[in-house]
């Protein structure tokens, strides 16, 4: 085993995934207190363009394994190609994004490899010839500090804008592994992507989100209101429990414990009043912005901006106002 | 077909979280203990397929935890699972995810299940670990976080959609496999209170670690991690509040998001 960081940078259509370059800017400040190099891992079938942005993107080296057996996800042949990585770079420890694909992928590598893992993990340090690292857990309602064996490989996926993105950085050589798959692992065959809710993005891969409650009275007014400040911002739509059990949004908008937990930048509820449940899906985003007309609503003692005022007026002059800003 | 359950007893998702005295885990005082909700997914699936199919041979529900964990297995055992295996020692409470999915494997590797079913991921440790490491160890294929499952006529494959950002992955794969349940799939039936008391009559095998074979090399190759302790996030500052006439308040917020907290 070395001291060297391995970082999975995980690439979606030929493009580095932002939480994937953040966990180099992770990786980096543990290297310093490990001592050793990081190396960042790419695979795909074609990712030259995601294989050019991470060399660019602070690692020592770069490792890339490039075969059409990996142009789509397979937990299986992911695992196969991960630690054939894990296992040319001998690192001390490996990180990857805490993403669909990462929290699917990590527990079979580390189960394979006999290492340890840690999911989601919000802070990361090196001490003592061990990690430790801290994760929410309760949903966020409280945080774990988790310790590591120091004498086994140690894995951990980070959550989405925890860590800010690398400083660009001079490119860096690329070799190549190649791949080869592991007697069963073509049991698992990926049919193929069905694309959910169309041009708008999920609220799982926007740094920005804009959601409505109850409050918003109908779908209609979602259309009318939330959509358009969603758009200018390039942010997605996000929706409270209540107003998808109302009908007004799908739940695969939904935000909140029993939907999708997010941590965007920017998190902005409208008529949102913020139930436990909802604030246990989005209480980790960086900075929150409520519009309520209840200044005491449970929303406010989150929020870092609170606007007491009505949505249906603020809505289109922020609409307005963004727009005018671009 | 066989069919195997991995449940899990947790804290009600409204719970209010305190801190034990220890410093080490939540204070479960008073703490209402439920069926992980993704679990729930898992015991429905199975109901549905047995009520749907003629080749549904048997429903096993796994548990581990203390004795009141068995309140959570009998939730299964009411909905429809045959029967419960309920883990049930200190040791292996002490270990990470990832060696309780060795041992898991350990006790049922030699059970020959063709569908393995649990939650994505646990609302206590949130750890999502379970799944995909015991089809690892068990060299299963498994497909995570499914929103829709089929099986064949022929009941020998799987077919599943996976909920990825923004869009679903559609899996198949040959029995035998694993497959977690994600939010999407039909919800689990409410247990009537007479299937609930025929529950108590289905049969519950309590195991101790000791009993399961190969339990010590199992856990020992894999894992190791301790929660060294557990804490309440650090409170977040007292927010702005931006009132007074819209036009300015709207104005004074995108000053500050883009200046102060530089976000847009």
């Amino acid at each position: 085993m070395t001291n060297d960081i391995l970082v999975f940078v995980e690439q979606r259509s030929n493009h580095a995934l932002p939480a994937g370059l953040q966990c180099l800017t992770a990786a980096r400040v543990l290297a310093g207190q490990t001592g050793g190099k990081v190396i960042a891992l790419v695979m795909g079938g074609a990712i030259d363009a995601a294989v050019a942005e991470t060399s660019k993107a602070g690692a020592d080296r770069v490792i890339a394994i490039r075969d059409a057996g990996l142009e789509r996800y397979s937990a299986t042949r992911y695992r196969t190609a991960l630690c054939a990585a894990i296992e040319n770079a001998k690192p001390r420890i490996v990180l990857l994004a805490a993403s669909f694909l990462g929290r699917d992928l990590a527990p079979r590598v580390a189960m394979r490899l006999g290492a340890q893992l840690a999911t989601d993990v919000t802070e990361l340090q090196f001490a003592g010839g061990a990690l430790s690292i801290r994760r929410p857990v309760y949903n966020g309602k409280a945080n774990a500090k988790v310790s590591f064996k120091a004498d086994r490989l140690a894995i951990a996926s980070i959550r989405a804008n925890t860590f800010a993105p690398p400083a660009a950085a001079a490119a860096v050589s690329v070799e190549s592994l190649v791949f080869a798959a592991a007697p069963g692992d073509d049991r698992l065959n990926n049919e193929g992507v069905e694309r959910s809710a169309g041009e708008i993005k999920d609220v799982t891969e926007a740094d920005i989100i804009v959601s409505g409650g109850r409050s918003l009275k109908s779908e209609e007014n979602f259309k009318q209101y939330i959509f358009p400040l969603a758009q200018a911002l390039d942010a997605a739509v996000g929706a409270s429990r209540a107003a998808c059990d109302a009908g007004y949004q799908p739940h695969s908008r939904q935000v909140g414990l029993t939907g999708k937990t997010v941590t965007p930048k920017l998190y902005i509820a409208c008529g949102i009043s913020g139930a436990i449940q909802h604030l246990a899906g989005m209480r980790g985003s960086k900075v929150i912005v409520a519009i309520n007309t209840d200044k005491e609503a449970p929303i406010t003692k989150v929020a870092d901006y609170t606007l007491p005022l009505d949505l249906f007026a603020v809505l289109p002059l922020m609409t307005e106002a963004v727009k005018g800003m671009r | 077909m066989k069919i195997l359950l991995i449940l899990r007893q947790v804290p009600d998702s409204t719970t209010a979280i305190k801190i034990a005295p220890s410093g080490a885990d939540i204070d479960r005082a008073g703490v209402k203990m439920v069926l992980n909700p993704f679990a729930e997914f898992a015991v429905e699936l199975a109901q549905h397929l047995r009520e749907t199919r003629k080749d549904v041979q048997q429903i096993t529900a796994l548990i581990a935890g203390p004795a009141k964990a068995a309140e959570a297995l009998q939730v299964a055992l009411a909905v429809g699972a045959d029967e419960g295996i309920h883990i049930q020692d200190d040791s292996f409470d002490q270990l990470d995810e990832l060696q309780q999915a060795a041992a898991i494997a350990a006790l049922v590797r030699p059970m020959g299940f063709d569908l393995i079913v649990a939650g994505k991921q646990e609302i206590d440790l949130d750890s999502g670990q379970t799944g995909p490491a015991l089809a690892e160890a068990l060299d299963l294929p498994h497909v995570g976080a499914v929103t829709k499952v089929e099986i064949g006529a022929e009941g020998k494959s799987l077919k599943a959609n996976r909920r990825i950002e923004g869009a679903e992955e559609i899996f198949s794969t040959p029995l035998p496999c694993v497959a977690t349940c994600e939010k999407g799939l039909p919800e689990m039936r409410y247990p009537s209170l007479p299937n609930l008391m025929k529950a108590k009559k289905k049969p519950i095998r309590v195991v101790k670690t000791a009993e399961i074979e190969g339990y010590a090399g199992a856990v020992d190759r894999v894992g190791g991690t301790k929660v060294a302790g557990v804490e309440l996030p650090p409170p977040r500052p007292p927010g702005k509040v931006i009132g007074g006439d819209p036009a300015a308040a709207v104005k004074e917020l995108l000053r500050l998001l883009r200046e102060e907290a530089k976000v847009i």
